[in-house]
């Protein structure tokens, strides 16, 4: 393995990291807050190590599969705990656990949160925890490549391994350009989202940070209640938002090129809608009466499933209060998640629209057994490689979902708490049910507890693979 | 002796060349006539068309009164049949080659059951070449003596052991331990040295020790001895699970790379251990990958030698490995040595220099008292393995007096379990084995070695 390039990158997401504080260390001198000293001195130490890395460019410059998948996984676990400094610097955060769960939560868009009252916190601060969701949403890696040319070969690898859903396209010939492209549009509705929130009469702050934590589908309020003390139109707003950044990018992209019967026709986004439809309405009608009106019911409804399914995790009421045909369905909703190629988390629309047509193939296939078919999406038969993939991603998904809820077990807390508080970090939304629930925080596990959720968190992110290859002997070995 | 070769492929053809050499009388039988034609032009053998299990066939050839039958075709049922028959008939010696996996493992039995002298199993013969060579990685080629007590190893001189421009009497004094060099290659010449002799880089060396003071020896130059921990083979050949098999009993790590994926299925089936991946050895980018910079080993062994020689090349470029590389064709060996590739294995010579030291342990019986033999310098000469018996004109006499014939040297003394590396005060006597190593062919007795 080629250790100096993998080092080489890390450093250049350190230095980026110490550039992204600069905005935080902005925030603290327009507000005039000393909390600003702690990101300073963070900063100077993600550019002290970031400089040291990048001091020297490797001779060797090849960089592979293996290189990618463990250069991704490390920057994720290195950019989190150097995130997690200026929450420890300011006192905001004591333990470091909790700062890096905060962190965790933060950069892979769950907004998980173990604070129990943010509103005292410094702005600076606050800016931060949202800024890190906008900077996890596309990736930082992705944003790197968008940057950055690294010599030799493809970087495919990493933007794989980065990005989310079962397959990974280009958009355009080079990496590069496919990176600033995504990057661009983002920035683009991000900055779209900022301006109708400013006009329809958010505060500038408070307007920057909601726009971050909706573009990474990521969650944290700057208030204890989230969302719910903003005017209904604001909410309608962020609900349309928050449903926008769960789509796939690539649809943008074709709507940019005008290729509008290519981009309506993406099965993927056809059936995310027809979830998302079927899901505010039903919700709509089971709590018609705790909200009186059918608009204020389904404006409640709407916000939460938009919020839960694109795992963004934002919050206008308790739901935890709702009936159970209601909150049984936002936890299905918790494992759809977003489509592929947005910045939201889950198992993906698309997985389950691929194991749902392989499972009526593998029922045709008991009525003729010899017969060849091959599954197709958006007109394009879909590689077995991928199929399988996915049913492997599947049982490890089971599988760690079922390690993590006998962890959590171990704390006493009771099963819907721990299963919706799995379901939540590992499907980086936020909140969850019952002691996690909107109004509520992760602040009652204990350490070992939210060390496996901050793994969570990390696998749902990046996918499960690329962390669980960190801990395979043969990817460290020689040979 | 009188010898019957069914089959005159790549190895009937080397045996037939090297069985000539030594003055035997060769009879080829052959059902293509194209393919014996040019035979009996090259080759001082008589040649028959027609197929070697059928009796009149074998009758023409004289099998009434020949000594030994070797069967080399294509087919492992068909030289199995025609030892059958040989034996069953006319009692003669056989030597059958038999190379389908299926049978290797009642091999025994079906020898004993058939009772054929000999089966040899080319890939397998290969196979443990090979790995005989990851054991000890210093050395291009290895072969062993006196029941594996003495070694003749080969190794080309760099520049980082600081033996250029060394002659050869002060050599013990660099290397602190006990050896003997036995032949040095330099370019197309082979020599068999004396103590004036003065070493280059990039010769060709070949030395005789004990295993132990060869480790010491190559400890003492500079060279790693240890065994590999893990290797690379390209091409997924029979050779490649006889070899994956015999490196994995030996906790080596094995990564095989073939073309074919059904090819690979087969062999992932066979070598459970092994990590097998399916993609073009050729590919560059997939050798990379696959991290051939952290190897230790690379064994080429697809079918193709140009495709081998290339891979070994460009693992030589990349990698730190001990290279190892497959030739069928020998046409060319004089050029392969130039371009340093390590260890050369060719396979169907492997195969002949094992029926060749069958033979000589054979005449032994009969008459001459050689135990073992192997080509040397690349061919150009021979180490042999004598038993010294009783009445031996050599016995008794301080080397130093003995008439010896030029271009021959005495390498080692086995007696009783120890080596002794001979000095001139050094004397031979009854019941030693000793190693001779030669430019003259044909040495049938320990008094050959003597001047007429």
């Amino acid at each position: 393995m080629n250790y100096r390039i993998i080092l080489y990158i890390i450093g250049w997401v350190l230095n980026i990291e110490a550039t992204l504080m600069l905005l935080p260390v902005l925030t603290g001198v327009i507000y005039q807050e000393s909390a600003l000293w702690s990101f300073v001195v963070s900063g100077a130490a993600c550019l002290a190590a970031g400089l040291l890395l990048t001091f020297r460019k490797p001779k060797r410059q090849y960089f592979y599969v293996r290189e990618g998948y463990v250069t991704v996984a490390l920057s994720w676990v290195v950019l989190s705990i150097m995130g997690s400094l200026p929450f420890l610097f300011s006192g905001s955060i004591q333990s470091p656990v909790d700062a890096l769960f905060e962190t965790v939560s933060g950069f892979t868009t769950t907004g998980a949160s173990i604070l129990p009252a943010v509103e005292d916190l410094p702005k600076c601060v606050l800016l931060w925890r949202s800024f890190t969701h906008w900077i996890g949403g596309m990736g930082v890696l992705v944003f790197l490549l968008s940057l950055l040319k690294l010599a030799g070969g493809s970087h495919m690898n990493l933007m794989k391994a980065e990005s989310p859903g079962p397959s990974v396209s280009k958009l355009m010939p080079k990496v590069h350009s496919t990176a600033k492209i995504l990057y661009g549009i983002y920035i683009i509705i991000t900055l779209t989202e900022f301006v109708v929130l400013l006009v329809s009469g958010m505060p500038v702050f408070d307007a920057l940070t909601t726009s971050f934590g909706t573009a990474g589908t990521g969650g944290f309020g700057i208030k204890n209640d989230s969302i719910a003390s903003y005017s209904p139109l604001i909410q309608v707003e962020i609900t349309i938002f928050m449903i926008l950044f769960g789509v796939n990018f690539n649809f943008y992209f074709l709507l940019l090129l005008r290729k509008w019967k290519q981009a309506f026709s993406n099965e993927e986004v056809c059936w995310y809608f027809i979830v998302i439809l079927t899901a505010i309405l039903l919700i709509g009608w089971d709590i018609r009466g705790i909200y009186g009106t059918a608009g204020v019911a389904l404006r409640e409804s709407a916000f939460q499933v938009g919020s839960i399914i694109t795992t963004t995790g934002f919050a206008t009421c308790d739901f935890n209060q709702w009936p159970e045909l209601s909150r049984t369905i936002l936890v299905m909703l918790m494992f759809v998640g977003a489509c592929a190629g947005s910045t939201g988390g889950g198992i993906k629309v698309s997985r389950f629209i691929i194991l749902l047509k392989y499972t009526r193939k593998e029922l045709s296939q008991y009525l003729h057994p010899r017969q060849i078919k091959r599954i197709r999406m958006d007109g394009k038969s879909i590689e077995h490689e991928v199929v399988r993939n996915i049913n492997v991603f599947m049982i490890i998904y089971l599988l760690i979902f079922a390690f993590s809820l006998l962890v959590l077990s171990l704390d006493g807390t009771d099963l819907i708490t721990n299963f919706t508080a799995v379901a939540a970090t590992f499907n980086n939304i936020g909140p969850g049910l019952e002691l996690v629930g909107p109004s509520s925080n992760f602040g009652l596990f204990s350490n070992p507890a939210k060390l496996v959720l901050i793994f969570d968190m990390l696998a749902g992110r990046l996918e499960i693979f690329p962390l669980l290859l960190l801990f395979m002997r043969d990817t460290w070995r020689k040979f | 002796m009188k010898i019957i070769i069914i089959g005159c492929g790549k190895v009937g053809y080397a045996l037939a060349e090297g069985l000539t050499d030594e003055n035997h009388d060769v009879t080829i039988i052959d059902s293509s006539a194209e393919r014996l034609q040019g035979v009996t032009e090259e080759l001082d053998a008589m040649q028959i068309v027609g197929n070697g299990s059928s009796i009149n066939t074998l009758m023409e050839a004289g099998i009434a009164d020949t000594d030994l039958l070797i069967a080399v075709t294509g087919s492992d049922e068909l030289n199995l049949l025609c030892c059958l028959i040989a034996k069953k008939q006319w009692d003669c010696h056989t030597i059958a080659r038999v190379r389908n996996p299926i049978y290797n493992k009642e091999i025994d039995l079906i020898k004993e059951s058939l009772g054929i002298s000999m089966i040899i199993n080319p890939e397998l013969a290969a196979s443990a070449e090979i790995a005989r060579l990851l054991r000890f990685p210093s050395a291009i080629k290895i072969d062993t003596f006196a029941k594996g007590r003495v070694e003749l190893l080969k190794f080309r001189i760099r520049p980082e052991f600081h033996l250029d421009q060394v002659s050869i009497a002060e050599l013990p004094r660099h290397a602190k331990c006990d050896i003997l060099v036995a032949g040095i290659e330099r370019g197309e010449d082979a020599h068999i040295p004396n103590g004036n002799f003065v070493m280059q880089n990039g010769d060709l060396l070949s030395i005789i020790a004990s295993p132990k003071n060869a480790a010491a020896f190559f400890r003492n130059i500079g060279l790693a001895t240890n065994q590999v921990k893990n290797c690379m083979i390209i091409g997924g050949g029979t050779i490649a699970i006889y070899l994956a098999r015999l490196l994995l009993d030996m906790k080596i790590r094995v990564a095989i790379i073939d073309k074919s994926l059904q090819r690979c299925q087969e062999l992932s089936e066979h070598l459970p251990d092994a990590v097998i991946i399916h993609g073009d050895g050729t590919n560059r980018k997939l050798l990379m990958e696959e991290n051939l910079e952290g190897a230790e080993a690379f064994v080429a062994l697809t079918n193709m030698d140009e495709e081998n020689i290339m891979l070994s090349l460009f693992a030589r470029e990349h990698s730190k490995a001990k290279l190892i590389t497959k030739v069928n064709r020998m046409s060319f060996d004089n050029i392969l040595d130039q371009l340093d590739l390590g260890s050369i294995i060719y396979p169907k010579y492997i195969t002949a220099d094992y029926i060749l030291r069958y033979i000589r342990a054979m005449q032994n019986s009969i008459g001459s008292n050689v135990e073992t033999l192997c080509h040397i310098l690349d061919g150009k000469a021979e180490a042999l393995e004598f038993c010294i018996l009783e009445n031996s004109p050599v016995v008794g006499i301080p080397l130093k007096d003995m008439q010896l014939k030029s271009n021959l040297l005495l390498g080692c003394i086995h007696r009783k379990g120890k080596v002794i590396i001979p000095r001139g005060n050094d004397t031979i006597n009854v019941g030693d084995t000793v190693i001779v190593v030669t430019t003259q062919k044909g040495l049938d007795d320990i008094q050959d070695i003597l001047k007429k």
